[in-house]
């Protein structure tokens, strides 16, 4: 059998494209890396959709099997209603959100559910969304059978009932349509004023008068309706006395359009209709170009979306699927496999192994026995326990984080950004031009100061200064999210920028949660090591399991007389050898090792052959980034115990803040004591123990290997493998400030020649309908361009 | 000169209807999705190769 071979030549799985590490199985000589896989490629093999590999190459999801029972709660009235988008006795609909598209192989299997269940009317993917709509028949298939349908083909439906993004998508809209007009007000008014510019005949005088009473009807949607926001925001900023950049822009907008509207009905000129409508196109334009935003990514999410929704309830007659918030004292529950502790509890079974790893950042699974407390949180791993919950979710351990005031408050509204404070100062210098404009035309010529004084007004509108930070920041976002860094918006840019301090988290965020480092030291022949293979695997503890995925050896072997010692160790017999695994004292190991790693020692015989070693992997290339950082990098907070110590050490060198054991509340306290000397913090985290510091600090990061999975909320979204670019990124952000203030100047000086144009009644409508347009175009290409010249370097170490 | 009014009445009225167009297409959600369409469109079923 082709088994039997030694499987050193690396195998890749069919379905999903990894290596084959563990037991290799064949279905018409392809090879499967699980069972999962397998029987994805059976499914799809049996209804005749292999298509889907031919679509892309090797574009199937690694599949943890999953038992059957798992979305049974998405049958329960409460949930399956919120979840519903139609209901009826014959016809519902239903969208669920599924982390894992990928490729149009996705797109071609989802919307061929049908051919899988006759149940499923129609599917269709909403590939940005990473979405799927399903329309299907309630009497043929339930709602917990199509989530386990696609769990079973590998895309696993993450189902969440808050609609947290349907407001943000409804203002999107209504901004495009807004565009839409302005830029067709826009077009057909600069065509009627053409004749006007080109100096038409005079004998045509009626016609002008109809252009210009066309130009004055298309204006006033433009006005009422795409300028709307502008008005709306400037009387708000107006009633609350402050000035910030729409207060000069509504001022300016204002000045055109009555201006224009009085020329027009006077008949005394044709007005500056085009720039009027020019100008709010183009600041539409610049909103547009800034709103970017990740609609697969969520930044908002808090702790309810990292809990599951329901979980099985002991009730007289068996168990019943609840949904946790309605869970109270004295409830008994269970919980299987990888799944999570919705609420503290207290363990109703003999032992079972916890994974902190998400919430404390304690790196490795803790043992309770039966009696102990279990806080909310925890991922299961093993056997399915029964426990009896002490205490509500919302009143929990871990979610009493999220009662603290730094969740309360909002943090942009105490922060004053670059551009209002320019705008401030703008809006001065123009009312103090005016005035002095208006005394002396007053002196002069009283009969035009009413007329010079609007097109003082209307040149000063700071169109250009206004699209200068949307282009410049709204060119950095992109970037970034080229280079897999993904940010809430772009005034997160700005905060970046002036970051002086900061803080990481270290399971999670500077080593891999998943792949622990083991290395052999010592002895052991290729058939040995499959012996310890075939050991470690019988076993659950946290760190057989390690080991045992580590070797990379397959053979049949049979063992003979397992027993496994708790607190010490397993030993069988293979081949007639006495094999023993575990712990120094087990198999008599006498020298004292370094305490920064994990061990599990071998003996064959009672002959010691070696051990391994188990340690955290550091991310690559973080050493160089921290050295680049220098000043910047201030502390390391771990929730994890100190036995990394001398490893972080030697990474963050002596001036560095090293604290370990510290708790969730203990890290937003020390991001607040940073603060109050007047640090500005980044704080990267991963887990839901951080959340509470990112939200503190002004930038929170959250890094993930992932984008699918849970990232607790914050301002920005890193992958795991870009964290050595975080020098550069920090750097990029300070340029693209200084780009911005390069674009203010232009912007100024451009204002201050229409404005020379204006004190002096020497601006016409042409003139002004030239060099607005000018303006607007020289600072975003200015910005655009700058933005990419200084981030090339960043786009070329990265091809891809 | 009159033709150029009558011009203009139709020319605004064709641009007005691809406006209405635009806006009815974004409200309907036919730009959600600027990527799925583009490879539905080459899906094909092909025909059953085993017998069921």
């Amino acid at each position: 059998m082709i088994q039997e071979k030694e499987t050193d030549v690396e195998l890749i799985c069919f379905h999903c494209g990894q290596i084959c590490n563990d037991e290799v199985s064949y279905v018409d000589d392809k090879p499967f890396c699980c069972f999962g896989c397998k029987t994805v490629f059976e499914i799809l093999d049996s209804n005749n959709l292999c298509e889907y590999y031919n679509l892309s190459e090797s574009p199937g999801v690694h599949l943890d099997l999953v038992d059957d029972k798992k979305y049974v709660y998405l049958d329960e009235t409460e949930i399956r209603k919120k979840l519903l988008s139609f209901e009826s006795t014959s016809f519902s609909k239903v969208t669920f959100y599924i982390p894992a598209i990928h490729c149009i192989s996705c797109v071609w299997l989802l919307e061929h559910l049908n051919r899988l269940n006759s149940g499923v009317i129609r599917s269709e993917v909403n590939f940005p969304k990473k979405s799927v709509t399903i329309d299907f028949n309630p009497t043929q298939i339930t709602l917990s059978k199509i989530a386990a349908l696609l769990d079973s083909v590998g895309y696993y439906p993450s189902v969440n009932l808050e609609n947290e993004k349907k407001s943000s998508d409804q203002s999107h809209k209504s901004l495009v349509i807004k565009l839409a007009i302005a830029g067709f007000c826009f077009g057909n008014v600069m065509l009627f004023s053409f004749p006007e510019y080109l100096g038409i005949d005079q004998s045509d005088h009626a016609l002008l008068r109809i252009f210009s009473w066309l130009n004055w009807g298309l204006s006033v949607p433009v006005f009422l309706f795409s300028a709307s926001d502008y008005l709306t925001a400037a009387w708000k900023s107006f009633k609350q006395k402050q000035i910030n950049i729409d207060v000069p822009i509504a001022a300016g907008l204002i000045a055109l359009f009555s201006r224009s509207s009085y020329d027009i009905f006077t008949s005394t000129g044709s007005g500056y209709l085009d720039s009027f409508t020019g100008l709010v196109f183009f600041l539409l334009i610049g909103r547009w170009f800034q709103g970017k935003t990740y609609e697969s990514l969520s930044f908002d999410r808090d702790f309810k979306s990292y809990f599951p929704l329901a979980v099985h309830k002991k009730i007289v007659d068996g168990w019943k699927p609840v949904i946790i918030y309605d869970l109270c004292k004295g409830d008994e529950v269970r919980i299987r496999h990888m799944e999570i502790i919705p609420a503290d509890s207290v363990l109703h079974a003999d032992q079972a192994y916890i994974d902190y790893s998400f919430v404390t950042g304690e790196s490795k699974p803790i043992k309770v026995v039966r009696g102990d407390q279990i806080y909310a949180g925890g991922r299961l791993i093993g056997q399915p326990i029964e426990m009896v919950i002490e205490k509500p979710t919302s009143q929990s351990h871990l979610t009493s984080l999220w009662n603290h005031e730094a969740f309360r408050k909002r943090q942009e509204s105490n922060y004053q950004r670059i551009i209002d404070r320019s705008a401030r100062v703008f809006t001065w210098v123009v009312m103090g031009i005016a005035v002095v404009t208006a005394i002396y035309w007053q002196i002069n010529s009283p009969t035009k100061m009413w007329l010079i004084v609007t097109s003082v007004l209307m040149v000063a509108c700071p169109c250009a200064l206004a699209l200068a930070a949307p282009f410049t920041y709204g060119s950095m976002l992109r970037v970034f999210g080229r280079n897999n860094f993904y940010l809430k918006n772009a005034d997160v840019i700005e905060r970046l920028a002036a970051i002086d301090a900061v803080v990481f988290d270290k399971t999670g965020t500077l080593t891999h949660t998943k792949k622990p480092m083991v290395s052999f030291q010592g002895e052991l022949s290729s058939l040995e090591m499959s012996y310890v293979k075939a050991l470690t695997s019988c076993s659950t503890h946290p760190l057989s399991n390690i080991v045992s995925q580590s070797i990379k050896k397959k053979g049949n072997v049979s063992i003979v007389n397992f027993r496994e010692i708790p607190g010490q160790g397993l030993e069988a017999y293979v081949e007639d050898r006495l094999l023993r695994v575990g712990s120094s004292v087990f198999v008599g190991f006498k020298e004292v090792l370094p305490t920064q790693a994990s061990y599990v020692f071998v003996s064959i015989d009672h002959e010691i052959k070696g051990y391994f070693a188990i340690s955290i992997s550091l991310r690559s290339n973080i050493s160089e980034m921290i050295t680049q950082l220098g000043k910047k990098c201030v502390a390391l907070l771990s929730g994890d115990n100190d036995s990394d110590k001398g490893i972080m050490k030697l990474l963050f060198g002596e001036s560095v803040a090293l604290k370990f054991n510290q708790g969730p509340h203990d890290k937003l306290d020390f991001i607040k004591s940073l603060q109050n000397q007047g640090k500005r913090v980044m704080m990267l985290g991963d887990g839901l123990n951080d959340a509470g510091a990112m939200k503190q600090s002004q930038v929170g990061i959250a890094v993930t290997d992932d984008t699918g999975t849970f990232t607790p909320a914050c301002d920005g979204i890193l992958q795991g493998d870009r964290l050595h670019q975080l020098d550069q990124f920090l750097s990029l952000a300070k340029r693209s400030s200084s780009i911005l203030k390069m674009a203010f100047s232009i912007s100024f000086f451009y204002n201050l020649v229409a404005l020379a144009f204006a004190v002096t009644d020497h601006l016409t409508p042409l003139t002004a309908a030239i060099l607005m347009p000018i303006s607007s175009i020289s600072v975003v290409g200015f910005s655009t361009l700058a933005v990419n010249f200084v981030s090339r370097k960043l786009s070329q170490s990265n091809p891809s | 000169m009159t033709i150029i009014i009558l011009l203009i009445s139709i020319s605004l009225t064709i641009a007005l209807c691809f406006l209405g167009a635009f806006i009815w297409g974004l409200r309907s959600g036919q730009y959600d999705d600027v990527y799925g369409p583009s490879v539905r469109i080459l899906f094909e079923d092909k025909v059953e190769k085993k017998e069921k």
